[in-house]
């Protein structure tokens, strides 16, 4: 089963990633996404890390639905066309989903060079949206925003599975 | 297929396959898009879901907020005192001209009754604060503080202390979305300020408009003072707008390439006054309905489009 371990070549194994956090997450994640720095290039997309780090870790759990129905808010949130970010969500969700067996026999940092071209995607799905309904074109410097996102790989590793590395019961005679 | 002839039970059940909720999932955005973009048909959904998300959008604004107190907190008195002197000058320079306008506009309403003509409409308007622009990178929109409850409606001309910056295009019970002049679905119809010659003004991105449809030999200059020309019913005649910054006259084409820049301050933020909707215009002759169904060219002059 994915998510039980960390990573697939390691030795530990995770507890149960809990629903109501990963819901959490999600949320919290969509909060940071809301606050308004307008145009600044380089502001990484929360959602679309988060999103990414649970289709890999927990494809059962958060899917394409859960995508859909973040994109839609996203959406409606940044005034842009409704569906935009729905569509760019869903393909990276499945695209993370089907990578996922893969992903997670990489070390973290080979974890992070699968991502880039994941959060490219993405960036690419939204911008070709856009000119399809002949919006303006954004300038170079937004597609640091995949760049950033992907930085957010490693540490969300630590803050998303924070939960699932707690020990089971505290043993007080040998505390880990 | 295994050798009994048939698939084996699964062990785990997973619902559809991933590719069958790909197609179902994309098939909806896409239906979603398309009614957004083409319909307009998801502009209530879209105002309950805002509603819905405006809590949380005000909680996502406390940061900056803060952040903006913090560095006003930090701000020199110097700095304070040198505006203020700057603003006086300035009410002073501006004093005497606003003593004779009360004079010429009450001297004007004489005459136009003389002369039998439509009153003017005073201009009047809400004062707001622009919020912050919005986060989507391929539109030029920024957000104010006033919304339907303040009775700002959709289609209203926003203006600065020097010219218009652009029009409300969406209303939202506290906020409203204005989409700036540069944004290359806006577009308005102006007049040079000089001769009088009638042309289309559209965003061409940031800082940046362009003069559409104007013939290569068509007398302008760059340095032109663009007004608007209120033909479409909704801005006010005689607002600045941008001046000509370039002019290419390339004979090889029908219409020479205008590029100019805007007067207000554009991508800036702090106050803007929003404009009230201009009274009701006499109705269109019949004639020219039927030729508008026909041709597409007065479409084109309109700056309002559908919010």
């Amino acid at each position: 089963m994915a998510g039980s371990q960390p990573t697939h070549s390691s030795r530990r194994i995770l507890r149960p990633a809990n629903p109501a956090f990963i819901v959490l997450t999600l949320f919290l994640a969509f909060c940071m996404n809301l606050i308004p720095f307008g145009q600044v290039p380089g502001i990484p997309d929360w959602v679309a890390i988060t999103l990414a780090f649970w289709s890999v870790h927990q494809p059962l759990r958060i899917g394409m639905g859960a995508a859909f129905i973040v994109g839609v808010a996203i959406d409606v949130a940044s005034g842009g066309l409704l569906g935009q970010h729905a569509l760019a969500y869903v393909l990276l969700s499945y695209g993370a989903s089907s990578l996922s067996r893969r992903i997670l026999w990489f070390p973290l940092a080979q974890q992070t060079l699968h991502v880039l071209p994941m959060m490219l995607a993405t960036q690419l799905v939204l911008w070709l949206v856009a000119a399809m309904a002949g919006r303006d074109n954004p300038s170079i410097w937004w597609l640091l925003t995949s760049f950033t996102s992907t930085l957010l790989w490693s540490p969300a590793h630590f803050v998303l599975l924070a939960p699932q590395y707690q020990p089971e019961s505290k043993d007080v005679h040998r505390p880990i | 297929m295994s050798v009994a002839g048939h698939e084996p039970p699964p062990f785990f059940k997973r619902g559809p396959a991933p590719v069958a909720r790909l197609v179902f999932f994309v098939t909806l955005s896409i239906v979603l898009l398309v009614s957004d973009v083409r319909l307009k048909a998801m502009e209530h959904v879209r105002l309950a879901l805002t509603t819905a998300i405006w809590p949380l959008q005000q909680v996502a604004y406390s940061p900056i907020n803060v952040g903006e107190t913090v560095a006003s907190y930090f701000t020199r008195l110097s700095t304070i005192l040198s505006d203020n002197r700057e603003l006086q000058k300035r009410q002073l320079s501006d004093a005497s001209r606003l003593v004779r306008q009360s004079y010429l506009e009450d001297e004007n309403k004489r005459l136009r009754a003389l002369l039998d003509m439509r009153d003017r409409q005073p201009v009047e308007g809400q004062i707001a604060e622009i919020l912050y622009s919005a986060r989507d990178p391929f539109s030029r929109r920024v957000i104010i503080d006033k919304g339907s409850q303040q009775g700002i409606e959709s289609g209203q001309a926003v203006v600065d202390g020097v010219g218009v910056i652009g029009q409300v295009v969406r209303v939202f019970p506290l906020t409203a979305e204005v989409a700036l002049l540069t944004d290359n679905e806006q577009s308005i119809p102006v007049k040079v300020a000089r001769n009088g010659l009638r042309a289309v003004l559209a965003g061409a991105g940031p800082g940046a408009m362009e003069l559409h449809f104007l013939a290569s030999n068509a007398e302008i200059e760059a340095g032109d003072t663009l007004v608007t020309s209120g033909l479409d019913g909704i801005f006010l005649p005689g607002l600045p707008v941008a001046t000509v910054s370039k002019i290419d006259r390339d004979s090889s084409f029908a219409f020479a390439r205008i590029l100019c820049t805007p007067l207000g301050g554009v991508e800036k933020h702090g106050l803007v006054l929003v404009l009230s909707s201009r009274a009701e215009q006499p109705e269109r002759p019949p004639e020219l309905d039927k030729a508008k169904t026909k041709s597409q060219s007065p479409s084109r002059v309109r700056a309002s489009r559908k919010p």
